[in-house]
């Protein structure tokens, strides 16, 4: 067991894991970050994304050990009241439908367009294509990143 | 009709299976049910009509809603059938899931794209019974005639005088008014809707914005264990012995202990569970406990000894004739132009992206249940049956589902879950893994249908036989040792509704038809997927109709309108559905080569039709562009949650037709995880438009309508562009690059 001091949505964590142990289940298990999801514990299918620092991540891929002073910003860090962007955009698109996936979604999609501002419909499907909806609401899915670039009223 | 409180609700579910994708669950009504419970003393703050509904004196209006939310939004369209005659603001509703109390609440379950339908009379009959009380409650505190009074917004007006009450300031004296009866409340007509018919944003998008949306796997409670099962790798076989030894070093695992199978309808395999403080410690002791598992009966089947099997039973002497009209057999045996055909599905996974767990607190007086089910009577029966307790010892928390597409309708892992708790005494979450979900899945059944169609001297097509095999559902868990009855085996409509509902031809008119069914034997565990038989049964028919079309030389869609031409209700929607999308999607338009449109549709429950487009690029493969479905379901009751489970169910079914393919070997599955079993990603996500064709009907179901058509659409449209014939899913490109070289 290591003690790990973690910098997740701009609060510290004081956390005891094995440093191999997946970020995603320190914050699911451990601190009680629920809205990150586990889907396949492979990095194939985007449900447990997160961000470190900016870049968007796989946590069942990470291991706590290597997260250091990176901040962590989980879906319940996005923002305080629903207003990033990208949310207010899924809620106006209407994309979720179970739901489990779209923490996932979101968190790849913000990344994507801070980085790619104006994206193509096929920068948006290459994006986008390791996060699974076996609801396949993928096509709300676009809708809701050109929405969130500004590219629909 | 048997009573329904004669039946229990396990024989109910298998006494009435015949609806439309398939089962239509009754919802009965007991409005009377947990009325005003009188309080004896002070002022009265909750005017409780029914189980349903509460309205507070302060003006706070909540819902309760029974089925399950599994992404179908039934706390969007429970809420707004009962707040479009309730007469209230849609905005000051609150939607509370009802508690797991059966003798109550006897729609908690959902099924067979059954939910709206089921409830659409009587959730709107909670909202109008209060409306009504609400009007004469008013009425009666100005002493006034009741005929002057109106319920707008939330208020009651007296027109006259244009006074108002809110429903909060009625609360007292409405507790105290007797109820109506249920077949004496009056329901608005379709054409004074404000709600229903409107595209209402649904009530739980906002938490499943910010992660607070919380499904079974997100379920906390103090002093919980979370644990895994190592299972059997094989379908039959059972565990031999194991050293726990390795395992109890993982750090956080506290226990290690064997699981016996139950062999019950929906079984459990058994194995050995690993009890830990975290997931991850849990699936680690897994990983490095030393199991030995031995083979039983089946342990030899794999996917080549099916694909013979089914092929030896097309042959054989059906197990029973389903539908027999005029004499196909006899006809197609005389000298009639012939056409044959066969199509072949495999196994598919459900795959949910919340995999199968449930969290269980056995206490000495109690037991507590979480579950993501879309099924949680039947979770509270089968615990309640296991342990022993009494129904209401039995607390059942319906979560909400991360995807269930039928396999929540399987309550075993909840039992298993409950296997594991009680040998703890403490809350302990069961999860099964991507890996675990994916090979111990009940899965959609291996089938394949052989198909004739005859065409007199004049061109008219007269007879058509279908042999339907599957490896049946109603004969899952052989290796369990446990079977449906010999009657159910035998009745007709059971075996219908699971192996082959959707294979009548019907509306088509064509004199001589005959649909029969011969199973085929497997190891493996089978059970309800999306649509169920309608997953395949179209894929065989609308495929069928398109090679009799081009067989006798003619436009697959006229030839359709063509075998619709009889007048009735049925065709005269089918024609209309198919006229929609054909016209949406430009039926006949010239397509560059390599490019190709296919039609399908579908009568059943409710009516659609679809248009695919594709392009076959040169190595095979195959890019759904646009698939155009037109839908009457009846009222829509809200019109984006019709469209956002035709498009939901368009790309699922698509899963099933470019990639996905659950495979034996060794009487184990092959895949496990999203590598080896592909499911539909974004880039392959074609366009999809949904047109409603308006309607005054009843609603009917669309959870399973999109994911019909598309096999059928597909495979037509690839025929279209490349002259090559789909009879097996998922399409091979390989067969595709061979026909352009």
């Amino acid at each position: 067991m290591a003690h790990l001091r973690l910098m997740i949505n701009n609060q510290s964590h004081d956390v005891n894991a094995l440093p191999e142990t997946p970020l995603l289940w320190v914050l699911r298990d451990t601190l009680g970050l629920t809205g990150t999801k586990y889907g396949c514990g492979m990095g194939l299918c985007g449900a447990c994304t997160v961000h470190l620092e900016n870049e968007a991540v796989r946590s069942c891929q990470v291991p706590v050990g290597g997260v250091g002073t990176k901040r962590v910003t989980t879906i319940e860090g996005l923002s305080s009241d629903r207003t990033h962007p990208v949310q207010r955009a899924w809620i106006a698109e209407q994309v979720p439908q179970c739901g489990y996936c779209q923490s996932g979604q979101i968190m790849q999609a913000a990344a994507f367009l801070a980085k790619t501002p104006r994206p193509t419909r096929e920068q948006i499907d290459r994006a986008m294509s390791g996060n699974i909806c076996r609801c396949a609401t993928y096509q709300r899915i676009r809708r809701a990143i050109q929405r969130a670039a500004g590219q629909k009223a | 009709m048997v009573s329904q409180a004669q039946v229990s609700r396990r024989e109910f579910l298998k006494t009435s299976t015949q609806g439309a994708g398939v089962f239509i669950i009754g919802f009965h009504l007991p409005l009377r049910r947990e009325a005003q419970s009188s309080p004896s003393e002070g002022p009265i703050k909750i005017f409780k009509p029914n189980a349903w509904l509460r309205i507070t004196a302060d003006n706070e209006i909540t819902v309760l809603v029974e089925k399950p939310e599994l992404g179908q939004g039934s706390r969007t369209y429970t809420p707004m059938m009962i707040a479009e005659e309730l007469e209230v603001d849609w905005l000051a509703i609150r939607v509370e899931q009802a508690p797991t109390i059966p003798s109550i609440y006897q729609g908690l379950r959902t099924g067979g794209s059954g939910g709206v339908a089921s409830t659409f009379t009587p959730m709107r009959k909670v909202g109008a019974q209060a409306r009504e009380l609400l009007i004469t409650a008013a009425a009666l505190k100005w002493e006034v005639k009741r005929s002057d009074c109106q319920a707008k917004n939330g208020t009651v007006v007296h027109r006259p005088t244009n006074r108002r009450l809110s429903y909060g300031e009625l609360v007292e004296t409405v507790s105290k008014l007797p109820l109506i009866d249920s077949h004496e409340i009056p329901l608005k007509q379709p054409g004074d809707f404000r709600l229903i018919g409107k595209p209402i944003p649904r009530t739980d998008v906002p938490s499943k914005v910010d992660g607070s949306a919380a499904f079974g796997i997100d379920v906390r409670v103090p002093g919980m264990l979370f644990a895994v099962i190592a299972r059997c790798p094989f379908f039959g076989g059972k565990l031999q012995g194991f050293d726990a030894a390795a395992a109890k070093t993982v750090p956080g695992v506290c226990a290690v202990f064997p699981v016996a199978p139950l062999p019950r309808r929906f079984n459990t395999a058994g194995g050995v569970a690993v009890v830990a403080d975290s997931t991850w410690a849990a699936i680690q002791g897994r990983k490095v406990l030393v199991s030995r598992w031995e083979k039983g009966p089946g342990s030899d089947e794999s996917t080549e000894t099916l694909r013979k099997l089914v092929e030896e039973r097309a042959g054989a002497p059906p197990t029973f004739i389903a539908i027999e009209r005029g004499d196909a057999l006899g006809v197609l045996a005389s000298p009639v132009k012939k056409v044959e055909g066969y199509y072949v599905s495999p196994f598919q996974a459900h795959a949910t992206m919340e995999p199968m767990n449930t969290t269980i607190h056995v206490r000495d007086d109690e037991i507590e249940v979480w579950s993501p089910t879309q099924f949680a009577d039947e979770v509270q029966d089968e615990i309640a049956e296991l342990s022993g307790f009494s129904l209401d010892k039995v607390i059942v928390h319906m979560t909400l589902s991360g995807g269930s597409f039928g396999r929540r309708y399987q309550w075993d892992y909840a039992a298993e879950a409950w296997q594991v708790a009680k040998e703890m005494m403490q809350p302990v979450q069961l999860l099964w893994t991507r890996e675990d979900d994916m090979q111990h899945d009940f899965y959609r059944p291996y089938n394949y249908q052989r198909l004739s169609g005859g065409f007199d001297g004049h061109g008219n097509l007269v007879a058509w036989s279908t042999r339907v095999v599957t490896t049946p559902i109603s004969r899952s868990n052989l290796y369990t040792g446990f079977t449906e009855s010999p009657e159910t085996l035998k009745d007709p409509a059971t075996i219908a509704a699971l192996e082959w509902y959707g294979a009548d031809i019907a509306p088509y008119s064509i004199p001589n038809f005959r649909l029969d069914y011969a199973p085929a034997d497997s190891v493996v565990p089978c059970s309800w997927w999306r649509s169920v038989s309608s997953s395949y049964t179209p894929f065989a028919k609308e495929s069928f109709i398109d090679e009799l079309a081009h067989a006798s030389g003619r436009d697959p869609l006229q030839f359709r309108m063509d075998l619709l031409a009889n007048k009735s209700p049925e065709t005269a929607r089918l024609r209309a559905v198919l006229q929609v999308a054909a016209e949406s999607a430009a039926w006949g338009k010239p397509l560059p080569k390599g490019r190709g449109r296919g039609i399908a549709c579908r009568v059943g429950g409710s009516y659609s039709a679809q248009v695919a487009e594709v392009s076959v690029d040169d190595d095979g493969t195959v890019q759904v562009l646009r698939v155009v479905s037109a839908v009457d379901c009846g009222i829509a009751v809200n019109p984006d949650g019709v469209r956002a489970m035709t498009e939901g169910a368009i790309n699922f079914a698509l899963t099933a037709v470019l990639t996905g393919e659950i495979t034996i070997k060794d009487g184990a599955v092959e895949q496990s995880n999203f590598h080896d079993y592909q499911v539909l990603r974004i880039n392959q996500a074609p366009e999809i438009e949904v047109h409603i064709v308006p309607s005054v009907e009843d609603p009917s179901g669309v959870g399973e309508l999109g994911a019909m058509l598309v096999p059928p659409a597909v495979a037509n449209a690839v025929f279209a562009a490349t002259g090559v014939r789909v009879r097996r899913l998922p399409i091979d490109p390989q067969l595709l690059k061979r026909s352009q070289s």
